[in-house]
């Protein structure tokens, strides 16, 4: 016998081999899309055919369920480790105009006074972010605000690259370099927060996420808690508004302290 | 007649080589981030670690057995030299050169992403191209394990295949079809953003593509094993296999059934659709089947065995088996982790039961009990068993061989029962660091601490197994005879063609795959919308 005798319905291994495994994928198809859809009381479908497309996976215009309203913009930048990569000279020179404006509260070399973030060598990707969400309202600040509304692209592309061109220097705030906290380099894994230095810099960066070092404490410890209150809500996918809720306030105050206290030079050197 | 002793000893002994390097790597793993370890405050080494464990554990090591083994078999059962040794070198050099590949990022900590990949986390593109090349080598031992059973079948018109040919090459078609998944998910979607060509990755796409090989690639880890339940160890105590239809049955149903199934590792995944994963969690039950009749024709052929050695009564026939052994020692040590795995299994299959531990220690604890004890410790018997008729030497510390199978099956045991337990505490998996002064979690202190202790054990045992092979080079000559396998009770002289040949049920490997994986593939591939930014590795 050869195979060829095998692939008729004349081979008993044939007629069951193919009739049994007909039979379970039936049986099991049968109890995956139907049966058990209407199994769920919870869930209401019009018919079988939408059982069975719910079942499948379809992405669907849910008819019974409508989608909760959004009452505040969300951030809709897209942003990857290629974005304003190898910036040309005159981007930073058109930037460098434009930045005067800025220089108020973020200091004329980019690292602020007040308890304004200081810009000078933050990655570019971090600054065109903010400014696209200062623009489009997911992040609002009355003094910000109004200096976003107006930049074109082009001009929050340039002023990105300027800041990022700028060396990075010491803070105003000179505090004794403080000892890493736990939270910072080992998170708290039982309640699902990832170590800070995983995206913030010290142990790893991932793009978008702004390196702190030398940052204003009070400014930092803001932030959190406006994330922690869901006040602030730019993070995508809410990856720092999950991270705040579950840090305790001192947590909170350690994280705000140390990066506060970290010359900016041990940030590593944007590629 | 093994021919080409040279080529398998190097696929051996490559193996062995790497499995003791990830050894070393897993016990370091274990033992820093325990309470008795003192922390490097460094999550990113712990992780570079884990990547080359994971990466040389899962595939380098199991299929550089499968291929040494594979070879051993197609000359010794079909008594046929290997046809096409060029090819198996120029393989053997692929693992090489991808394995070495793979590892220079990994070493350098640029692709730390794990060996599930974990999209949109991206690494360097050469440790995804040195998986590729390690694969590719592979396949190349598919395409000759069939080519050397086609050139005997021609010789040997209408005999029935030996069944260690038959079970090895249903093994190698598995293999074949199953890498396929990973290696879509390679080539389509993460190479060409790890190379700057693309920005962003479909996650859940590569995550079904990854699933495709995530089930499978266990059945091809656990050919060798079968393989050698079934036509080594019964030779080797000096019994029958109880039943060849039986055994071709079985690694018939796992050709048909390792493939459609994968999704049970999506459970938890929103992309899928439910009745998808109800279909594969149903067929996963089936999985269970080809393992049924396995223990059960083991077990009668081990009882062949103890009754032609005197054994009497219901239970008293055990007592008779020769326990001194190390063939009965590992097959029954494999049979306990593989019972007790199984019933863990079961669990992990269950769609409700299965979200109580996704993600735990329980996982790590599961597959290092089913593939680390059941599966390895076989393949340390292969090697036992295989070694004098490679090296024309005699194995001669018998005691040394005991004594390591005793503590890899203790080891196992203390490392992976604590690990369960923490796992069924909460205990999350792949995670580099845990604060035990956290009151939370205090009490796990101990059982952790347990684990570390086995797993010192395994890295003794392991060390000894390498220590014995080497010395196993360099003993006394003594001629070992042709290498054999063991005989069936009633040795077959037709073999029904479909139990004869792997046609009808590599058809229907791939047929389940399309109806089981086809809709939510390209349900996923068509959508809009579904991809999300890398995330690229140490990237600023
Ligand atoms: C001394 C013995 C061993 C020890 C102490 C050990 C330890 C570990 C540890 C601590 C992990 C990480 C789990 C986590 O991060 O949650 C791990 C993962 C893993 N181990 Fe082992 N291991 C050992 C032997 C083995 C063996 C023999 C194999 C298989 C042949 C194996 C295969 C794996 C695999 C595939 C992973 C998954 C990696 C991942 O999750 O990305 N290990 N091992
Ligand atoms: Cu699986």
């Amino acid at each position: 016998m050869s195979t060829r005798d095998l692939f008729t319905l004349h081979n008993s291994h044939f007629r069951i081999g193919v009739g049994l495994t007909a039979a379970i994928l039936i049986v099991t198809a049968i109890g995956g899309f139907i049966v058990l859809p209407f199994a769920q009381p919870w869930v209401q479908f019009a018919n079988v055919w939408d059982a069975i497309c719910s079942a499948a996976g379809l992405p669907q215009r849910a008819a019974s369920v409508t989608a909760p309203e959004q009452t505040r913009r969300l951030s809709e930048v897209v942003l990857t480790s290629n974005t304003l990569a190898r910036p040309s000279q005159e981007a930073i020179g058109r930037g460098a105009t434009l930045a005067q404006r800025c220089a108020i509260c973020h200091g004329p070399t980019g690292v602020s006074r007040a308890d304004s973030p200081n810009l000078a060598g933050q990655y570019a990707a971090v600054i065109y972010k903010e400014l696209l969400d200062f623009r489009s309202g997911a992040r609002s600040n009355a003094v910000m605000t109004p200096f976003a509304t107006n930049l074109t692209d082009q001009e929050i592309a340039d002023l990105s690259n300027y800041y990022a061109y700028l060396p990075r220097l010491p803070a105003y705030h000179p505090t004794p370099q403080l000892p890493k906290p736990n939270i910072v380099i080992y998170g708290a894994p039982m309640r699902g927060i990832a170590p800070c230095g995983s995206c913030h810099g010290s142990l790893d960066n991932k793009a978008g996420s702004p390196w702190l070092e030398g940052q204003s404490e009070a400014y930092m410890k803001a932030q959190l808690q406006a994330f922690a209150s869901g006040e602030r809500r730019n993070d995508i996918s809410q990856q720092m508004r999950n991270i705040a809720r579950a840090m305790t306030a001192q947590e909170i105050e350690q994280a705000a302290a140390y990066y506060a206290s970290q010359p900016p030079d041990v940030v590593k050197a944007v590629d | 007649m093994l021919a080409n002793r040279k080529l398998i000893l190097a696929h051996f002994w490559l193996a062995f080589a790497v499995f003791g390097i990830a050894l070393t790597l897993g016990a370091w793993q274990i033992f820093i981030r325990s309470p008795i370890g003192t922390w490097l405050s460094n999550p990113e080494l712990y992780y570079r670690s884990l990547t080359a464990h994971g990466t040389v554990m899962g595939y380098v090591f199991p299929t550089l057995v499968a291929m040494g083994f594979g070879y051993a078999i197609s000359e010794s059962a079909l008594e046929q030299r290997l046809v096409g040794v060029r090819w198996a070198w120029a393989g053997f050099w692929l693992i090489v050169t991808g394995s070495i590949m793979a590892v220079i990022p990994v070493a350098l900590g640029r692709a730390s992403v794990l060996y599930t990949f974990y999209p949109p986390l991206i690494g360097n593109v050469f440790y995804y191209l040195g998986v590729v090349l390690v694969v590719v080598g592979s396949w190349i031992w598919v395409a000759l394990m069939s080519i050397n059973l086609r050139v005997w079948r021609k010789a040997h018109p209408g005999e029935p295949v030996p069944l260690a040919m038959f079970a090895n090459v249903a093994g190698s078609y598995l293999w074949a079809w199953t890498a396929v998944g990973a290696a879509l998910e390679l080539l389509l979607q993460i190479i060409p953003v790890a190379a700057g060509l693309k920005a962003t990755i479909d996650a859940g796409l590569a995550r079904v593509f990854f699933s495709w090989t995530l089930h499978a690639i266990v059945y091809f880890w656990l050919m060798p094993t079968y393989i050698a339940y079934y036509t080594i160890v019964p030779r080797a105590i000096g019994g029958r296999v109880y039943s060849d239809s039986m055994a071709r049955i079985s690694f018939i149903l796992f050709l048909v059934v390792a493939m459609p199934i994968g999704m049970h590792h999506t459970f938890a995944d929103p992309q899928v659709g439910a009745g998808f994963k109800f279909i594969h969690s149903a067929f996963t039950a089936l999985v269970a089947l080809p393992t049924l009749l396995t223990v059960f024709t083991i077990c009668a052929s081990v009882e062949i065995a103890a009754r032609l050695r005197g054994g009497r009564g219901l239970f008293g026939w055990i007592r008779a088996l020769p326990w001194d052994n190390p063939m009965m020692l590992a097959l029954a040590f494999s049979f306990v982790m593989l019972g007790f795995g199984g019933a863990g299994g079961l669990i992990n299959m269950s769609y409700q039961l299965d979200t109580s531990i996704h993600n735990t220690q329980w996982i790590t604890g599961h597959f290092h009990l089913i593939f680390g004890g059941a599966i390895v410790i076989m393949y340390f018997a292969i090697a036992y068993d295989l070694w004098p008729h490679l090296t024309g030497r005699e194995l001669t510390n018998l005691r040394l061989i005991r004594t390591q199978l005793w503590l890899w099956f203790i080891g196992m045991i203390v490392t992976t029962f604590p690990w369960h337990w923490v796992g069924i505490l909460g205990m999350p998996r792949r995670m580099a660091y845990f604060d035990f002064g956290d009151p939370a979690i205090a009490p796990q202190a101990l059982s952790v601490t347990f684990s570390v202790i086995g797993g010192f054990i395994l890295l003794a045992s392991g060390i000894i197994f390498i220590v014995i092979l080497a010395r196993g080079m360099r003993a006394p000559q003594a001629e070992a005879g042709p290498y054999r396998f063991a005989m069936a009770v009633h040795q077959p002289i037709t073999v029904p063609v479909a139990l004869n040949t792997h046609a009808l049920w590599v058809a229907l490997m791939i047929g389940l795959t399309l109806t089981n994986y086809g809709y939510p593939i390209l349900n996923l591939a068509l959508s809009e919308g579904t991809s999300v930014p890398a995330v690229y590795v140490g990237a600023q």
